[in-house]
């Protein structure tokens, strides 16, 4: 298989208006005889359903939750970037695509994340259009601050709730359509399956949730927006019902799954208290602007009262190693440093596993005041969880699972290998590359969702030419026996374990194995355990109630028996990649410094995995990854 | 800790429901409440009896997705927290607890601790936006908007429509929702074209949803885990009361 990415020929800065010129338009009076299925209702997913139904396609929407609005785009909390230069700071589309690929340690595709810094300003006037209420200054301009260790200040913020007022104003725009009756909404629908019809994606099996009812859907083309896979690790920032389902349904249907090893860790999340914990809590990386990162020097030292330790007791490690970038380093840099001196011994808290996040110079320097109007709802929820006072015990802080790179693969219109199957938002691979800079995530769900695919979808239905069909093809038929037969099949296991006890197994062994740092070995242990948790999953899994009504239990074990399968792929993907690059830091290639050490002429290339009907033996492909805008360098945060 | 928990059971929208009583021993202060009931189910499931459902999603109170009446307060005693932010810790060794789904016509049932909250989609359909397509928007910063009134429409805007306003009213009443969405909106320059059309619209299916009147007694101001002040009130029955006076347009 050949892994086209239809990147248009000439300079990158005209690619995009060349590539939409290009592109075949569906006369306005034909959009309503197209049919599109959008699955997922986050910031790409809602963004696209309102888009489409906007410009005449007859558009299905479909969320697992409640409503619309619950989609996890909802939780980020610090911004979002655009190339807007509204600060006369020097930022340009060129920077913001500069950052976004050295961000990404030179694994993304230049021509998609060129687009997605193009874009990028449409998007703020889009959504302050809709009514997203962005911060001010006084003269009525909106306010901008530097994120994630960017030294130009362009991200956009809603206070802590950015992600919140988007996903709102995208979500208006989808009730919109839905008062219109241009979207039917189908809410509390999971995906279960993938139709294909003649090799195009023709539609969708789903079960209602509520009902228990399997249905089929029949349409002129699906969008994927169903996020990432971070809940593979049991324990991540997302929420409890992010999955890979959608994703690895359509993977087994022959959609190509790209760099599953690229899993970003966020280092500013509240440590883990105890078996119970369901989730781990981020808190915004902004903390890093004014906190300082400490452990102490002495191993002696760590029951101690952090108070009672002296200056020269305490290592800033991040200080200390990177005396340029500080506590502002990137996320992956900043998690793996912590990692590292939790291993030496020198963690504190619970387990030994955290680090200190020390504000008590910043309230010397600035007040309490200033940092209680910087902060103040951070450290209410810090306070609410942990039970101890951020303004005078200093915060502790350990890295969590946090966003997926990886996803399946796409070609510059966002079309997977499958025709027809497009992709949007987390849940495709194309923009990040290694390691996702901060406040870029809701950069590109937008941008996918109201910018990229309500051009590139037409260019296909136009171009496609495929024969109508409903959901009476046997293709339907045999998709929908086969989704009722896997739901039998997990209610008939009757064993003792729950579903939730197997996920908590994998999520560990994941985290251990292929967490903030790899190493062949231990990769090959969870290769060979992985299949071993499945097959004691499927002899002995306890699913109580029946399929035919609201059934918790059932959904969970559908999602735990998929990540069971996915967990498998991506230890794979990490044991192949021979270097450390973003995300991926594979402990035998490193420097002498313990930084991550890169392969260019061995791996600068996406890996994208093909279904052979053997989870033990999928088929890479390779596409090449070309730099001819952005010099390859080695990252250099010192 | 040990406490007893009595949680409403109920098959469907259609059986008929019941209190039941289940013991929940060593329980972790470190616990949220829904860490708390995930223990209790997994306990349930070893038992071989089906687990208790609860609508949860991002566990770090924004998503609005988490409910449940604790010891008859939606979300809970604690002030302007959701049920998944709320921990064990705020309660006493050897209490009872009383957990029930949100009660409001409005919010049929559809399982356990599991209601419907489908009638605010509906609202917001009806009128909670702007009518802007995709494309063609300004340059963003072409229209500026005092800090004053984008911190107002801020303050409104921080609703996760959760339903606890509704849920804690005596009648019913979605008022403290609809007006968050009325007044963001009433606030911000986009919003004056439909100001008026918006207002009426979102009233009028509020009502045909089966939503009481707001009688002015602020327990929705109360229970709200964003704490939106029922100043929204007053400003959308202003709004609606010019626009009934001089109409929609």
């Amino acid at each position: 298989m050949k892994l086209d990415s239809k990147i248009p020929t000439g300079p990158i800065d005209k690619a995009w208006d060349k590539h939409r010129f290009e592109m075949k338009l569906v006369n306005p009076a034909n959009k309503r005889k197209f049919t599109v299925l959008v699955v997922g209702s986050g910031l790409a997913g809602a963004a696209a359903a309102a888009s489409l139904a906007e410009l005449g396609y007859k558009v299905h929407c479909f969320a697992f939750q409640d409503s619309p609005r619950r989609a996890h785009s909802i939780a980020a909390q610090g911004g979002i970037n655009a190339a807007k230069n509204y600060q006369n700071d020097g930022d340009s589309i060129w920077r913001l695509f500069y950052d976004t690929v050295k961000g990404g340690d030179y694994r993304a595709r230049e021509g998609n994340v060129y687009r997605l810094a193009q874009v990028s300003a449409n998007i703020i006037d889009q959504c302050v259009a809709a009514g997203v209420p962005f911060a001010r200054e006084y003269g009525g301009q909106l306010s901008n601050r530097s994120f994630g260790g960017a030294q130009v200040s362009r991200t956009f913020y809603a206070r802590g709730q950015t992600g919140q007022q988007l996903l709102l104003g995208a979500y208006s725009g989808l009730e919109r359509q839905i008062g219109l009756g241009n979207v039917i909404m189908h809410n509390r629908s999971e995906m279960l399956d993938l139709v294909l019809v003649g090799g195009h994606a023709r539609g969708i099996v789903t079960r209602d949730l509520v009902s228990g009812k399997v249905q089929s859907w029949a349409g002129d083309a699906v969008c994927l927006a169903t996020g990432g896979y971070g809940n593979a690790f049991f324990l991540s920032t997302n929420a409890q019902g992010c999955n890979v389902t959608a994703t690895w349904r359509a993977h087994k249907r022959g959609a190509l799954f790209a760099n599953p090893c690229f899993t970003q860790i966020h280092p500013t999340c509240i440590p883990v208290s105890g078996d119970h914990q369901s989730k781990l809590t981020l808190m915004s990386e902004s903390l890093r602007n004014d906190g300082r990162i400490w452990v102490p020097k002495s191993k002696a030292d760590v029951g101690k009262d952090p108070r009672q330790i002296p200056e020269d007791a305490r290592d800033y490690y991040l200080e200390r190693k990177y005396p340029s970038f500080g506590n502002l380093v990137p996320r992956d840099v900043a998690s793996r440093n912590a990692k590292m001196v939790c291993d030496e011994g020198r963690g504190v808290g619970p387990g030994g596993l955290g680090v200190y996040l020390d504000f008590s110079d910043a309230i010397k320097r600035l007040g309490e005041n200033v940092i209680r109007e910087r902060y103040g709802n951070l450290f209410e929820m810090y306070e609410r969880i942990t039970d101890e006072n951020p303004y005078q015990v200093p915060m502790r802080i350990y890295p969590a699972i946090h966003y997926s790179m990886g996803g399946l693969w796409v070609d510059y219109n966002l079309m997977s290998n499958v025709p027809g199957l497009h992709v949007l938002g987390e849940a495709n691979f194309s923009d990040h590359g290694a390691n996702r800079l901060g406040a870029s995530a809701l950069m590109q769900g937008l941008a996918d969702g109201y910018f990229v695919i309500p051009y590139t979808i037409g260019n296909y239905l136009a171009t496609a030419k495929q024969p109508k069909v409903t959901t009476d093809a046997p293709e339907f038929k045999a998709a929908e026996a086969e989704v009722n037969a896997r739901v039998q099949k997990l209610l008939n296991v009757k064993g003792k374990r729950s579903p939730t006890s197997f996920h908590k197994e994998l999520g560990k062994l994941l985290w251990d194995k292929c967490g903030m740092a790899r190493n062949a070995e231990g990769l090959q242990k969870a290769l060979e355990q992985i299949p071993r948790i499945r097959e004691e999953f499927w002899k002995n899994v306890n699913v109580l109630g029946d399929g035919e009504s609201y059934n918790v239990s059932l959904e969970k074990a559908g999602r735990v028996a998929d990540f069971l399968e996915f967990g498998e792929l991506m230890c794979r993907d990490a044991l192949h990649r021979n270097e450390s690059c973003g995300g991926h830091f594979r402990e035998e290639y490193q420097t002498e410094d313990g930084e991550a050490l890169r392969n260019d002429e061995e791996f600068r290339y996406v890996a994208a995995w093909e279904y052979t009907g053997n989870l033990g033996a999928p088929t890479l492909h390779k596409e090449p990854l070309e730099f001819d805008n952005v010099h390859l360098a080695t990252r250099n945060y010192q | 800790m040990n406490l007893t928990l009595k949680i409403w059971r109920q098959k469907n929208a259609d059986a008929k429901g019941g209190i039941e009583a289940y013991d929940a021993p060593d329980i972790s202060p470190d616990m949220s409440f829904l860490e708390m009931l995930d223990v209790v189910n997994e306990r349930l499931i070893d038992k071989g009896q089906e687990p208790v459902a609860f609508d949860h999603d991002c566990r770090e109170g924004i998503c609005g997705m988490c409910s449940l009446v604790i010891n008859g307060i939606p979300h809970g005693k604690e002030k302007g927290t959701t049920t998944c932010q709320l921990h064990m810790r705020k309660f006493k060794d050897g209490e009872t607890v009383t957990i029930e789904p949100y009660r409001a016509g409005a919010f049929p049932i559809v399982r356990d601790l599991v209601t419907d909250r489908g009638a605010y989609d509906r609202i917001i359909a009806a009128g909670g936006f702007i009518s802007v397509a995709t494309g063609g928007a300004q340059d963003a910063n072409a229209l500026p908007i005092p800090k004053v009134d984008a911190e107002l429409a801020m303050d409104a805007a921080a609703c996760i429509g959760c339903g606890a306003c509704a849920a804690a009213c005596k009648n019913a009443s979605a008022m403290l929702f609809v007006a968050a969405k009325v007044s963001q909106l009433a606030h911000l320059p986009q919003g004056q074209p439909e100001r008026k059309r918006r207002v009426l619209n979102m009233v009028a299916q509020m009502d045909k949803e089966g939503f009481g009147s707001c009688t002015n007694q602020y327990e929705c101001e109360a229970v709200c885990p964003k704490e939106i002040s029922v100043r929204v009130i007053a400003e959308m029955n202003r709004d609606y009361l010019c626009a009934t006076l001089v109409g929609a347009e």
